[in-house]
C-alpha cells in the first residue's frame, strides 16, 4: 500500500481508556422477522453454501427477503468492509459457522 | 525488517528520479551479465519497465534501508549488506558490479535524487505508522461515515470531531516534548491514567492545533488535583465545570483571545482547549452525562470554557503573578465555575460607587443567604477596570472592600430568616452552609464574609467597550468541593 495515497486503511487512533472493547455492542434481538431482511453469510467453509440454500427457501417461503454474503475464506475475520456493507444491507444476520 | 534482503544485488529506485530513470538500462544489463539484480521501486510498481520490479511503494524496504538516495545498490550476502551505492558515476557502478563495459552512451555521472522517506510528507506518514503510538487502532469501513462512526461510539461531546489519525496524532504530539507514555494524570470517575498520546487524541478530536497541546495537558494535571477535585465536580448535580484561565506569554503565542467576546465563541484556542480538556473527562475518566454526571440543567459551559486574562491592558498584576507565580510565567488556574453572569453598570465613574455594583452581582453566587459556600471569579471588563485605573485602587483594595461590601449578619443569613428556608446554620459545632463552612457559630449582628479572599479571583479581560462585567459563580468550596489549583505550563 503506497504511503503516498490516501487509499490505505481507515484507521482512527482510540480516545477512551480502552477498559470496554472497541466493537459496539450486539443488536438487540427483533420480536418478530416481519419485514426485516435476512442476511446470510457464508463463511467458506464446506457445504456451509448448502444449509444456507436451504435457509432461503424456507424464509422466502415465508415472505421474507434475504441477502447473501461470502467472507473471503472462513480463516479470518470478515474484512471491514464487508461488515459495514451487511449492516447496511439487512437487519438480522445468520452465519453459517462451519462444515 | 520483516523479510531478508535477496542475495546478490540490490536496487532501490524511483520512476519519478531522471538518474534513475537513466540507469534503468544499466540495471538490464547487470541483468544480462548474470548478476542476481532485484530492483525495488519506491512510487510507480510498473517502473522500471521490464525489470520485474517489487514494489516498494509501502516503503518498506528503503525504510529498513535507511535510504538517504536514489537510485541506490546494495551488496547483499548471507542476508546481510555488505556495501552500497548511490547515485550514477560508470567506474564506481563498473567496480562495484565487476562489469565492465557498463551504460554506454550514458553520461560519466549524475548525482541520484532525495529518496522518497526523505519527503517531509512521507516522514510524516512514516512516523505515524512506526513510532509506538500504543493506542488501540480502529478500523472503519470505506463506505463508513466518520462524523457518524465517532458518533455512535459516544467519543464526543454532542458535536462532530476530527477524526483522531495516527497523522494527525503524531502531529499534536510534535506540540510537547513530553514522551506520548508519560502519564499526565489519573482521570475520574473511572481514575483512568491519562497518557501524553491519549491527551493528543483528545486534543486532535477537539481541534486543537499542537501548540495548544501544553496548555491542554496542564489544565488537564490541576483539573486532576485532588485540591480541585474533577471527579467531584463532574458528578454534582451543580451547573458548574471546569473553567481554564490562561495567563503568560503562551496565551499570545497561540492566538488566546483576552478580548471582544472573550468568554464567547468563535477563538480556536479558547474554544478547543476547553473542549480537549472535557473530551480527555469524557472519554479516558469515563464522565458522561446522565451516567455518573448528574447535572440538574447543567451549562453550555461545560462544552469548553476557557479564556486569556488581557495582561497588557489590565490596571492590576496577573492573577497568576497574584497566586505566587514571577511575572512572564505561562499558567493555567482551573475554577469549578458556572457560566458568566454579566451585569452592567453605566453610571458608576467612582470606585465605591462601582464596588457596589459589583458586591450585587456577587452577592448571588449560590445564594445569597449561603456565604463561604462557594467562590466566584470576577472578570472585570477594560471600562469597569478603568474607573479602578484612575482612582488609584489596587486589585487587594477593591477585593477587600467587596469583602466589606458582602459582609452579612448571621440575624440575615440564618436559615428562615428574611422569610425563608434557605440560609445558613449556626451552632457549637460551627457554621454550616451547603456543608461545614468554618467555626464561626456567632448570632445576632455577627458578620460572616460571602467569600474568602482567596475565593475571590479577580481577572480583567474583554473587549473595550461595555460597562459590564461577569461573575462566574463556584461550586462548593474548599476541601469538600474545589479549590482553584493554578499550575506552569510546560513545553
Amino acid at each position: 500500500m503506497s504511503v503516498l495515497t490516501d487509499d490505505g486503511p481507515r484507521i482512527y487512533l482510540d480516545p477512551t481508556s480502552e477498559r470496554t472493547a472497541i466493537a459496539r455492542s450486539l443488536a438487540d434481538r427483533p420480536a418478530s422477522l416481519d419485514g426485516k431482511v435476512v442476511g446470510l453469510l457464508d463463511i467458506r467453509k464446506p457445504r456451509g453454501n448448502v444449509f444456507l440454500d436451504r435457509l432461503e427457501t424456507l424464509l422466502n417461503e415465508q415472505g421474507l427477503r434475504t441477502a447473501r454474503f461470502q467472507k473471503p475464506t472462513f480463516a479470518k475475520v470478515a474484512p471491514v468492509d464487508l461488515r459495514h456493507e451487511i449492516s447496511t444491507k439487512c437487519d438480522v444476520i445468520v452465519e453459517a459457522l462451519a462444515d | 525488517m520483516g523479510t531478508p534482503l535477496p542475495e546478490g544485488i540490490v536496487a532501490v529506485v524511483k520512476a519519478d528520479c531522471p538518474t534513475c530513470r537513466l540507469v534503468a538500462p544499466v540495471l538490464g544489463e547487470l541483468r544480462a551479465a548474470g548478476l542476481a539484480v532485484t530492483v525495488f521501486t519506491q512510487d510507480d510498481p510498473a517502473f522500471p519497465a521490464g525489470l520485474d520490479p517489487v514494489d516498494d511503494t509501502g516503503l518498506d524496504v528503503s525504510v529498513a534501508l535507511d535510504l538517504d538516495t536514489v537510485p541506490t545498490l546494495v551488496k547483499v550476502e548471507g542476508g546481510s549488506e555488505v556495501e552500497r551505492l548511490a547515485g550514477w558515476f560508470r567506474p564506481q557502478w563498473e567496480k562495484f558490479t565487476g562489469v565492465a563495459p557498463l551504460g554506454e552512451g550514458l553520461p560519466e555521472h549524475r548525482p541520484g535524487c532525495g529518496s522518497l522517506t526523505q519527503d517531509p510528507e512521507v516522514i510524516e506518514r512514516l512516523a505515524a505508522r512506526s513510532t509506538g503510538l500504543r493506542s488501540r487502532r480502529l478500523e472503519l469501513a470505506r463506505l463508513e461515515d466518520e462524523a457518524e462512526a465517532f458518533f455512535e461510539r459516544g467519543w464526543t461531546d454532542g458535536l462532530p470531531v476530527v477524526p483522531p489519525t495516527p497523522a494527525r496524532v503524531q502531529r499534536m504530539l510534535e506540540g510537547t516534548t513530553r514522551a506520548p507514555d508519560e502519564v499526565v494524570a489519573t482521570v475520574g470517575p473511572d481514575f483512568a491514567e491519562c497518557t501524553v498520546e491519549k491527551a493528543a487524541v483528545n486534543a486532535v478530536l477537539a481541534g486543537c492545533r499542537p501548540e495548544y497541546l501544553p496548555v491542554v495537558l496542564a489544565a488537564l494535571e490541576a483539573a486532576c488535583t485532588d485540591e480541585f477535585n474533577m471527579h467531584g465536580l463532574l458528578c454534582t448535580t451543580w451547573f458548574a465545570g471546569p473553567v481554564v484561565i490562561v495567563n503568560g506569554p503562551v496565551a499570545t503565542e497561540i492566538g488566546m483571545n483576552s478580548g471582544v467576546n472573550a468568554l464567547g465563541q468563535g477563538n480556536r484556542a479558547n474554544a478547543t482547549i476547553g473542549r480537549a480538556l472535557q473530551l480527555i473527562v469524557r472519554n479516558i475518566g469515563g464522565g458522561r452525562p446522565g451516567e455518573i454526571d448528574r447535572a440538574t440543567l447543567g451549562g453550555p459551559g461545560k462544552y469548553t470554557f476557557c479564556f486569556a486574562e488581557d495582561e497588557a491592558g489590565s490596571p492590576w498584576e496577573p492573577l497568576s503573578v497574584e497566586r505566587g507565580f514571577p511575572e512572564g510565567t505561562s499558567t493555567v488556574t482551573l475554577f469549578a465555575g458556572s457560566g458568566p453572569h454579566g451585569f452592567g453598570d453605566q453610571k458608576s465613574r467612582e470606585p465605591e460607587s462601582l464596588a457596589r455594583s459589583m458586591a450585587w452581582a456577587l452577592d448571588g453566587v449560590f445564594h445569597p443567604k449561603l456565604a463561604l459556600t462557594a467562590d466566584a471569579v470576577l472578570v472585570v471588563s477594560p471600562e469597569h477596570a478603568r474607573v479602578f485605573r484612575e482612582a488609584g485602587w489596587s486589585k487587594a483594595r477593591l477585593r477587600e472592600r467587596l469583602l466589606e461590601l458582602l459582609t452579612k449578619p448571621v440575624s440575615e443569613l440564618a436559615a428562615g430568616a428574611l422569610g425563608c428556608a434557605e440560609g445558613m446554620t449556626f451552632g457549637p459545632g460551627g457554621a454550616t452552609g451547603v456543608g461545614p463552612v468554618g467555626p464561626a457559630s456567632g448570632s445576632g449582628d455577627t458578620g460572616i464574609p460571602k467569600f474568602t479572599p482567596d475565593g475571590l479571583l479577580i481577572v480583567h479581560a474583554g473587549g473595550g467597550a461595555g460597562l459590564f462585567s461577569a461573575v462566574i459563580g463556584g461550586w462548593v468550596r474548599g476541601a469538600i468541593g474545589s479549590i482553584p489549583v493554578t499550575m506552569e505550563v510546560k513545553q
